[in-house]
């Protein structure tokens, strides 16, 4: 192990984690906005509403994260009608194909995180919700979906963390996140372990401060689990 | 419970050994040369799963001159040199840049092969590779090369620079306008040009010299396979065995 | 439907190897995830606090990298053992092995988990009463716990090996000829990323829904017997 290799990376290591944040929080975002519909259709009675959804939930949970990223970087600028498209500017940057792929693929589990949160919102406060005389849309708003957030957010802590190493594949792309920078020094010090070793340990403190955050929102949205002041 | 995991470990083992999994082979009964397979002409893989190209011509020659069973190994190109440290490979015939940066880790044979770095641009772009010129340009290499580095250690303030795992990404994004511009080896674009994807590209300003030519890589321990592999190219240089492959990929001379 | 232009055969030996390595990786990690929850389990400290590291540490890294560290890092580790014993050629850790240790640690590290929730979801009421017939702890854990740890871990084994299928993908990046790096090949021969890549997304949603099937079927049978509550 060479100690001053690692050391010496620290800063250039940090800021490509600054640029795996952005990816993911950005990721993230996008993917929430995506899946709350997802879920509300996933689970609806219509077939052409859930059907859809369902489809779209089983190939991106269904194949991986890398292919995923190279259909939407190589395989897209396949075709004449994609380079001439009104997307292309979009599309021509690996910032964005990664930020199209991340957040279809977290919206994909994300949905199915919410559908399962939606499910176990229990039946009662759904029917009392429907004798006060709510509509369909305020009943979502006000009982479903604060309910379902609630049960959610344990799963959607790990997806958080799926998602943050996940982007690591970024660095297939030739964006300089997090592993790409690791990469990139390795190009020039032939060193890979020093260099993978300080990356994961940069990956284990974004872990730990992403845990202790989902601690700190569960804690916040139970109130009625918390024993009473005294 | 201690004998339970008493058998986990045992079973582990057994895992690993029947699998046949890590398997100690002594030194020196064959020698193994990494290439990567990503780099027309020299190396790449065919519809097949075999390599070939001039890389691997030429290192099939020079086994035979040396008399050695061979075993080629693919291996992605920013971990080539590490793979090599790391023993999984003894010889690395990969169309790699003999540079004092490299010679801090590895050491080389003769040249095999010389060549130029250069720009290629989309016909007709007027690009002038002069510093000014490209700024504010995404200019392509593939990472880990003499190129790369020559972008890193001159341009990096200047141009966008994306690095790619193969050089074979490189041209698809050269191909498709992701890129303004690409800096490689000349001969591999020299390839390329010739290809569908490549006809409406060209090179632009002069090639830059920025090693000591094309040499094989061992482990600077390895000193009598160096000895063996200089010996044996100096007798495909001879014979001409080297000028016969040589023609099967260019109509010039590159050596 | 897609032209494939002779890549096929190449396609199909890839999938072959992505299964192959992904049965290794789960023997193995299967084996991790038992001896972790052991671990973890454990009246020890020390295991404890070993089966908390692997995996706290195992889960907080991106598997790519520990794809990466395992493949450059397994042949320096074993050669330096081998050292010690005072074996002096060289040990080879083929990209194979490295990639089912990595796949491997990394299913490993989950599955410690589910393994340990499996045996504490065994109702404490059994234990005791096995304790009152005058069982030992050791046949308690092998005539009670241990066949119903099966059941009640199925359903999150069978997940993560959903997980361990689309990591092999990530082996790819140190040379094993699976399926993604079959595709890749056939990319960089064909130019058509479009047309291989989502080939290969096709096959691994296949070999997604087999594995659905399989273990929907598993499931049914490892509850036989069950009784369920009336809806």
């Amino acid at each position: 192990m060479n100690l001053e290799v690692m050391i010496d990376s620290i800063p250039r290591l940090l800021d490509g984690a600054l640029v795996t944040i952005q990816l993911v929080a950005l990721a993230l975002a996008i993917g929430i906005v995506l899946a709350v519909p997802f879920a509300v259709m996933r689970v609806s009675r219509r077939w052409w509403l859930s059907g859809p959804v369902y489809g779209y939930v089983f190939f991106f949970r269904g194949t991986p994260l890398l292919v995923q990223i190279f259909l939407v970087y190589y395989g897209l600028s396949q075709f004449e009608a994609v380079r001439q498209g009104l997307l292309w500017p979009l599309l021509r940057e690996p910032y964005w194909c990664a930020i199209i792929a991340f957040s279809l693929n977290t919206a994909a589990y994300t949905t199915e995180i919410i559908r399962g949160g939606i499910l176990g919102v229990p039946h009662g406060e759904i029917e009392a919700a429907r004798a006060l005389g709510m509509s369909k849309f305020l009943l979502y708003r006000r009982i479903v979906l604060p309910g379902a957030f609630r049960l959610a957010l344990p799963a959607y802590g790990n997806e958080i963390i799926f998602m943050l190493k996940g982007s690591a594949l970024a660095s297939t792309i030739t964006l300089l996140d997090l592993t790409g920078v690791a990469r990139t020094i390795i190009a020039r010090t032939y060193m890979p372990i020093e260099l993978f070793a300080m990356a994961g340990i940069i990956y284990l403190i974004l872990t730990f401060f992403i845990v202790q955050a989902i601690r700190a929102a569960e804690h916040r949205l139970s109130p009625q689990t918390r024993p009473p002041p005294s | 419970m201690r004998r339970i995991t008493l058998g986990l470990v045992g079973a582990l083992a057994l895992t690993l050994a029947v699998a046949g999994l890590v398997n100690p082979t002594s030194a020196g009964d064959k020698v193994r040369i990494g290439t990567e397979g990503a780099y027309p002409p020299f190396n790449l893989i065919d519809e097949s799963g075999e390599l070939k190209g001039f890389d691997v011509d030429i290192a099939l020659a020079l086994c035979d001159k040396m008399g050695a069973e061979c075993e080629l190994v693919a291996q992605d190109w920013d971990g080539i040199i590490p793979a090599l440290l790391a023993n999984k490979y003894d010889a690395i015939i990969a169309s790699m840049s003999i540079t004092d940066e490299r010679k801090k880790s590895v050491d080389f044979t003769d040249k095999y092969y010389s060549n130029l770095v250069r720009y290629v641009a989309p016909k007709g772009s007027g690009l002038d590779t002069s510093s000014v010129g490209l700024a504010g340009k995404s200019i392509g290499a593939q990472r880990a090369t003499v190129a790369a580095s020559y972008l890193e250690d001159n341009l990096a303030d200047v141009v966008s620079i994306k690095l790619y795992d193969t050089q074979e990404n490189a041209n698809l994004d050269l191909g498709n306008g992701r890129l303004d511009a690409m800096l490689a080896d000349g001969l591999v674009i020299y390839d390329w040009l010739k290809t569908d994807e490549g006809a409406g590209f060209d090179f632009v300003g002069e090639g830059l010299s920025l090693d000591d030519g094309i040499g094989i890589a061992v482990r600077k321990e390895d000193t009598a396979l160096r000895d063996n592999l200089n010996q044996a190219l100096a007798a495909i240089l001879a014979d001409g065995t080297y000028e016969k492959i040589n023609a099967k990929y260019f109509p010039f001379s590159i050596y | 439907m897609i032209d494939l232009q002779g890549f096929g055969a190449q396609l199909a030996a890839g999938t072959l190897m992505t299964v192959e390595i992904a049965l290794a990786a789960l023997a193995l990690g299967l084996l991790l995830g038992l001896g972790g929850a052991a671990a973890k389990l454990s009246r020890f400290r020390a295991l404890r606090l070993i089966g908390g590291l692997y995996t706290t540490l195992v889960r907080g890294v991106p598997e790519l990298l520990v794809v990466l560290i395992v493949f450059f890092g397994a042949s320096l580790a074993v050669q330096g053992v081998a050292r010690w014993f005072g074996y002096d050629g060289y040990v080879e850790v083929s990209p194979f092995v490295a990639g089912v240790i990595a796949l491997g640690l990394a299913f490993g590290a989950y599955a410690t988990e589910v393994f340990r929730g499996a045996f504490q979801a065994v109702p404490p009421g059994q234990i005791e009463a096995a304790m009152a017939v005058g069982m030992s702890r050791r046949l308690t854990f092998l005539r009670i716990r241990l066949p119903q740890v099966w059941r009640f871990a199925l359903p999150g084994l069978g997940n993560l090996f959903l997980v361990l299928l689309k990591d092999t993908a990530l082996v790819s990046v140190i040379g094993l000829d699976e399926l993604m790096r079959k595709s890749t090949i056939a990319v960089s021969y064909t130019k058509e990323p479009f047309t291989f890549y989502l080939a290969a997304a096709f096959i691994y949603l296949a070999m997604t829904a087999v594995s659905m099937i399989g273990l929907h079927y598993l499931e049914r049978r490892s509850s036989r017997g069950v009784r369920r509550a009336a809806p």
